[in-house]
């Protein structure tokens, strides 16, 4: 099975999302009126359904929830990053982030605490969370 | 708990393609030969199919059925976009309908060539249920479902002590069934030896605890039961039928709890539906897209606590002849993969008598499974 390589296609809910990972920064959507941080980018507050936003920058620090390890690429462009370890991350802002891990030699375990770093996708068009062990 | 659509309909036609890789037909024709064979093991005319529930991501319409089959006076159309819990849902809505005297007998086909046509392509970013991971998460490389899901399996594994040989299990209890039904793509057996070297794909998940990519179409009809038994073949009654819905269904990763899915919300509404309990279930047809999601779809079906699937696992015996006979037919992972619908006419077969070598002796109850896209859940019981 292969799968076409998917671009983001930011839109004016997670713009600031991929323009902040371009610029190494972690940014966050934070309920303007009720504080709630949530993830991934949407519209509405599920907390109090209010449509303000703020954007807020995250610590860059959580522990491991799940990971995953590929050792088949769906996509040729993903080949030569074999085998890729992509790790579920619980932030310090209680959600959720999903990155490549960067540090080969680590161990993974449930609770493990790490860090999010930045690198350029493969052909630059834009910008992903990787992650080292903190 | 409402009785609900309980025995309100029945399932009275079933219908399959021969499954292959490589069917040399079109996407549209294979759920027309399906529906074709279907109605007429109902003993019914396409002019008396007065509703469609067309499957949600294929490439049909319900406007194609009434084009190819000259449906005279279509009432009843709908889809139900679960992906893999689609089909199980799509009764829901053909009892509903039937139950409410908006159509007498519905058509729910589907049928694509899964192997041999077009793959998963970039119109995954166009379908809503994909937007998010489309957005977010697939860009990074994690495109495919053995991908995603593989989160939900690791945890599972890392908190319970799941492990990949309970995995195997499953996978072999499929082979085996496969080996007995003359329409399934894989007869070789499989032993544990086998899956534990099969490799990896998306560890946890290896070859062999994913399903097949096949080529072929399935059919059922779904008739009001005060029509059904005067029909042509002895009907399936519906006594539940229920779908769910996990926290973050859009995203895997965003779910507070990542090792249950939407089955477990759709489980009691379904046994509360149909007044049974787990005992009474003689045979059990479970999605099983993968190694994993049965296990887990065990544990939110109430059959074990959440967390003793691997222990429910080991101790049960699954064949037809069994403690539990699951997957009678070899499922996605042995027998082709028919998005659920070949579990449907599976298990219909098993309450009719007609299930051939596999068949459980004396199944009054039966209960199937949807799974689908980011963890949707459907399940419906049966008896005959
Ligand atoms: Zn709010």
């Amino acid at each position: 099975m292969e799968i076409e390589r998917l671009y983001p296609l930011p839109n004016p809910d997670s713009q600031p999302y991929w323009d902040g990972l371009r610029d190494r920064r972690l940014m966050l959507q934070q309920c303007a009126d009720c504080g709630t941080i949530r993830h991934y980018p949407r519209p509405v507050c599920d907390q109090c359904y209010s449509m303000e936003v703020d954007w807020t920058e995250a610590s860059r620090r959580g522990t491991v929830h799940s990971w995953s390890v590929s050792h088949h690429a769906f996509h040729p462009s993903f080949k030569a990053d074999l085998p890729t370890t992509f790790v579920t991350v619980d932030l310090e802002e209680n959600v959720r982030l999903v990155g490549i891990l960067r540090d080969p030699e680590v161990t993974l375990s449930i609770g493990m605490p790490v860090q999010v770093g930045f690198e350029d996708a493969a052909d630059g068009a834009f910008s992903i969370p990787v992650l080292f062990a903190a | 708990m409402s009785d609900g659509l309980f025995e309100k309909g029945a399932i009275t036609g079933i219908g399959e393609t021969a499954y292959t890789r490589g069917s040399g037909k079109s996407d549209t024709a294979l759920p027309m030969e399906a529906a074709l064979k279907a109605i007429a093991d109902a003993g019914l005319s396409p002019k008396d199919i007065d509703g469609v529930v067309p499957y949600a991501s294929g490439s049909t319409v319900a406007e194609d059925f009434i084009t190819n089959l000259g449906l005279p006076d279509l009432r009843y159309s709908a889809t139900t976009p679960l992906g893999g819990a689609s089909c199980v849902a799509g009764i829901q809505a053909a009892v509903s309908a039937v139950a409410t005297g908006l159509a007498n007998h519905v058509l729910i086909p589907i049928g694509r060539n899964g192997y041999s046509g077009s793959r998963i392509g970039n119109r995954v970013q166009q379908m809503p249920q994909f937007r998010t991971i489309g957005e977010y998460e697939m860009p990074l490389g994690t495109l495919a479902p053995a991908q995603l899901y593989s989160h939900m399996a690791r945890r599972h594994m890392e908190l319970y002590g799941t492990k990949s040989e309970h995995f195997a299990k499953i996978a072999m209890n499929g082979r085996k069934h496969a080996a007995m039904n003359d329409n399934a793509l894989r007869q070789a057996p499989m032993s544990l030896d086998d899956h534990q070297s099969s490799r990896m794909i998306a560890d946890p998940l290896r070859l062999f605890d994913c399903c097949l990519e096949s080529d072929g179409g399935a059919a059922v009809i779904v008739s009001a039961s005060e029509r059904a038994k005067d029909m042509a073949s002895k009907p399936a009654y519906i006594m539940g039928v229920a779908e769910g819905h996990p926290d973050s269904p859009s995203a895997i990763t965003q779910r507070p709890d990542i090792t249950t899915l939407g089955t477990a919300k759709a489980a009691p509404r379904a046994f509360g539906m149909a007044g049974i309990t787990h005992s009474d279930i003689d045979v059990a047809e479970i999605y099983d897209c993968f190694t994993y999601i049965v296990l887990c779809q065990l544990e939110d079906l109430g059959f074990c606590k959440k967390g003793e699937g691997g222990d429910f696992v080991s101790s049960t015996s699954f064949g037809f002849d069994g403690d539990l006979p699951l997957n009678t037919h070899g499922g996605l992972l042995s027998q082709a993969h028919i998005v659920g619908m070949n579990h449907v006419v599976e298990l219909v077969k098993q309450l009719r008598g007609d299930a051939g070598a596999a068949q459980v002796k004396d199944a009054r109850i039966g209960l199937v499974t949807g799974y689908g896209d980011m963890g949707d859940g459907t399940v419906a019981i049966m008896r005959s």
